[in-house]
């Protein structure tokens, strides 16, 4: 790790927190989003009560997590004016217009049409209503791409020049179309309908598990299967294809994340390895591998050549000067496993839980209801993995190749008042985690529905 | 016109539909704990706004976002140099967010109570921050000729720039009660009106008292003449006497029109105020970010304009439609989806 004063750590810390804690709530609204819009279109279109319900049930769970979402993104903008006002002066032209284009072009659509969805039940007709939550929808997914646009160019820069140590635009379409953002886009839009659907499944198994409105349930778990069964297949083809999209720009963090040491060819993939993590030991004491595997993971073929951590640190000090190159390769080793290993297992639990749902035996086969139920935590952890790995595995770079982390915090920021912000972020993302779990919890038990009409003000629920 | 001073503009534009719009929506919040005396009242409250505080707060994501993209040096400087007023409004945000979801999630009355007064101190909070945080833009902070700003916390304190918190506070809970007026009913709808009426008087006192101020500041700190600060100045004192005379003789509809315009000319004031200065240096004039100094390169205005000139108008046709659809006043009695669906159980009802 580069060694970097206090103040960049602390703010490095800060950031990390709101991003992961961010993303716990994002991926969740942008995959729950389109399955509650496909209820209310079923409701509409079969005119069958149960999916009125199941939308009904499902969109309270979405306007929870949605608000904390709203929140944080506001935390995330504002941060990196606040820590990195150096970053902000640099990316300032090129990163700074997917950033509005977000705002005008997608978040006011969602924010504006979620909102009338929610109070719009009973004022608009019901094809109206309905057109208003795929809108929402729309607009978040749209949101979705914006943002990845700006993160990817900060992966892998395009369409820029450098005048007066500033990166100006010059190509917009080269921005908007760059090959890491599409993939990362795709990557990231999967994952959301992964949490949607891998959640959803959880929640109905939940209800078997307690016997409660089984037959209602059982419609939810076949629409979740539906959806997670080819997405959680298809991430797998794509986050595998994404891997060669950050061969090509960061040849760095894949390196590290296999802790490849030594260029090879062809590379076996590395499934789990005691030691090996640091220069100075580069040898692992005990590791299972797959022959050629990594070759075809990070380039597409299996006989592909994978450079080594030892020739691209030599690389980059020939290019950039003097200076360490390499991130942490010990947790970009071990995010990047979380994540695959738990890719696979979602996919797995999809896949039994299709086979038991054609068999007719999800509703009673109590083991995979108690599996569903722990599974609910793999796209959290599995996204916090990879995040860690996108993010980290760029150090010591803020701008691939462009500005280093450690130059680009705020000088009029003093380590101090880091410190107390970041005091005052992790106290109130630990209490409204709490009772945004106390609230999911609550609201994921149907009694709920059953008794919402005997509450003190039903007026204003939602 | 030049694309620079355009993104100014567009900027201002940004802000004056940030607080026109959620102007209203903290004063409605700021007047949670005073006004609703039962809790269909209160819901009745959160509901005038519930469909359209997140589209209105939007508009502060817009106006954040547009000045990072066309005046990265601005945002660099302001939102660094403002750390801890902005960590400070960061966390009345957050927890006014949240409070709109989650207050009626939960029955106990301590709940409720917390939650509604986390709005309202949220609401009162933000408009003070941001109150202070834009008044020093045009009062001068330190900064130095790196273009960083260079002083401590207690800079940004001065009598100026706490009265315009002050009167940010007072103007929008006026604007707030004249919204409210045109959507409540009953006793609550009787008391919003005598609130209105009495945050008419000092509310408009206090404006003009900052606008003129306003004024005062940017020709002593800003090198400005008084026209034509003047001009946006003595519209928005207009504007706010006349809503207070509005809001006596009991013509809501207008009334809330008058804080509106005096609201957007409040915005204007400082802003005219301002330019082309984007934030004055108190310690060396010449330090001064300006618009031509901080703004992004032709090319990413230009796109960006293409982009807001295609959208704003869209944005506009449907933030208006939403206010039509929820154009009627609220009783706090209405249930969203079909109650009867619900009632009926499905298939597997519960069995324990």
């Amino acid at each position: 790790m580069v060694v970097a004063s206090t103040a960049v750590d602390l703010a490095r810390i800060q950031f990390a927190t709101t991003s992961i804690y961010h993303f716990l709530f994002v991926p969740l609204t942008l995959g729950l989003g389109p399955l509650v819009a496909i209820m209310q279109t079923l409701w509409h279109r079969t005119g069958d009560e149960a999916w009125l319900r199941l939308t009904r049930f499902f969109g309270t769970l979405l306007l929870i997590n949605f608000a904390i979402g709203v929140a944080t993104g506001l935390v995330q903008e504002f941060q990196f004016g606040m820590n990195w006002s150096v970053y902000s002066k640099f990316v300032g032209n090129v990163f700074g217009a997917p950033l509005a284009i977000e705002g005008l072009a997608a978040f006011m659509l969602e924010a504006t049409f979620l909102g009338i969805w929610i109070f719009g039940w009973n004022r608009l007709s019901p094809r109206v209503h309905l057109a208003t939550l795929w809108i929402a929808v729309l607009g978040s997914w749209a949101s979705g791409y914006f943002i990845l646009v700006a993160n990817s160019w900060m992966q892998r820069p395009v369409g820029y020049k450098i005048v007066d140590g500033e990166a100006q635009l010059t190509s917009v379409w080269a921005l908007l179309s760059n090959p890491f953002a599409l993939r990362a886009y795709l990557h990231t839009m999967l994952a959301g309908l992964i949490f949607g659907s891998i959640v959803m499944l959880g929640i109905c198994c939940w209800h078997f598990l307690r016997r409660r409105e089984v037959g209602l349930f059982r419609r939810a778990a076949k629409l979740a299967l539906i959806v997670a069964v080819p997405v959680t297949l298809l991430q797998l083809i794509v986050g595998n294809r994404f891997g060669e999209a950050v061969t090509s720009a960061q040849s760095m963090k894949i390196a590290a994340s296999e802790a490849q040491w030594n260029t090879c060819q062809p590379c076996g993939f590395s499934m789990f390895q005691i030691g090996g993590f640091t220069a100075e030991d580069q040898t692992p004491s005990f590791s299972i591998t797959v022959p050629r595997l990594l070759s075809y993971m990070a380039t597409g073929s299996f006989r592909g050549e994978v450079k080594g951590l030892n020739d691209l640190q030599a690389e980059e000090q020939s290019q950039y000067g003097p200076g360490n190159y390499m991130p942490n390769v010990h947790v970009i080793y071990w995010s990047m496993r979380v994540m695959a290993f738990l890719g696979v297992l979602m996919f797995m639990v999809a896949a039994v839980g299709a086979w038991l749902y054609w068999k007719r035996k999800l509703e009673t086969a109590r083991w995979f209801q108690w599996t569903a139920i722990v599974a609910i935590a793999f796209p959290f952890i599995a996204a916090t993995a990879g995040w860690i790995l996108t993010e980290m595995g760029r150090q010591p770079w803020i701008v691939q190749g462009l500005l280093k982390t450690e130059d680009a915090h705020s000088p009029s920021v003093g380590t101090a008042w880091i410190a107390v912000s970041l005091g005052v972020f992790v106290s109130l993302y630990l209490v409204l985690g709490v009772l945004d779990f106390v609230l999911m919890r609550r609201y994921a038990r149907l009694d709920r529905l059953a008794s919402s009409e005997e509450m003190p003000a039903p007026a204003v629920t939602y | 016109m030049d694309l620079q001073v355009f993104w100014f503009c567009l900027i201002v534009v940004f802000w004056s539909g940030y607080f026109l719009l959620e102007g209203f929506d903290f004063g409605v919040g700021m007047l949670l704990p005073f006004l609703p005396r039962t809790e269909p009242e209160r819901g009745a409250m959160f509901q005038s706004i519930g469909p359209v505080w997140d589209g209105n707060e939007v508009w502060l994501v817009v106006a954040g976002a547009a000045t990072f993209a066309a005046f990265p040096a601005w945002y660099a400087t302001m939102f660094s140099g403002f750390y801890f007023a902005l960590l400070l409004l960061l966390f009345f945000l957050i927890v006014r967010v949240v409070s709109f979801e989650w207050r009626e999630k939960g029955e106990s009355p301590r709940w409720r109570a917390a939650w509604l007064w986390a709005n309202a101190i949220g609401s009162a909070g933000i408009a003070l921050v941001w109150g202070i945080g834009l008044a020093n833009l045009i009062h001068g902070v330190p900064i130095d000729s790196n273009g960083d700003y260079d002083g401590n916390l207690v800079d940004l304190f001065t009598g100026y720039t706490v009265f315009a918190g002050i009167a940010f506070v007072l103007l929008f809970a006026f604007h707030g009660a004249s919204y409210l007026t045109l959507r409540t009913t009953g006793g609550l709808y009787e008391r919003v009106r005598t609130a209105a009426r009495w945050l008419a008087v000092p509310a408009t006192v206090v404006g003009a008292v900052f606008l003129i101020w306003t004024v005062a500041v940017a020709v002593d700190r800003n090198d400005k003449d008084v026209f034509p600060v003047v001009v946006p100045a003595a519209l928005g004192i207009a504007a706010l006497a006349l809503a207070a005379l509005l809001a006596f003789a009991g013509r809501s509809g207008l009334a809330f029109t008058m804080t509106a315009v005096g609201t957007v000319a409040a915005v204007a004031t400082l802003f005219t105020g301002l330019y082309p200065r984007v934030m004055v240096s108190s310690t060396d004039f010449s330090n001064s970010l300006d618009v031509p100094g901080a703004a992004s390169e032709h090319y990413t205005l230009a796109v960006m304009t293409v982009v807001t000139l295609i959208v704003l108008p869209i944005i506009l046709v449907y933030e208006a439609w939403s206010y039509y659809v929820f154009r009627a006043r609220v009783t706090g009695e209405e249930v969203h989806p079909p109650t009867e669906a619900l009632a009926r159980p499905s298939s597997g009802s519960p069995s324990s």
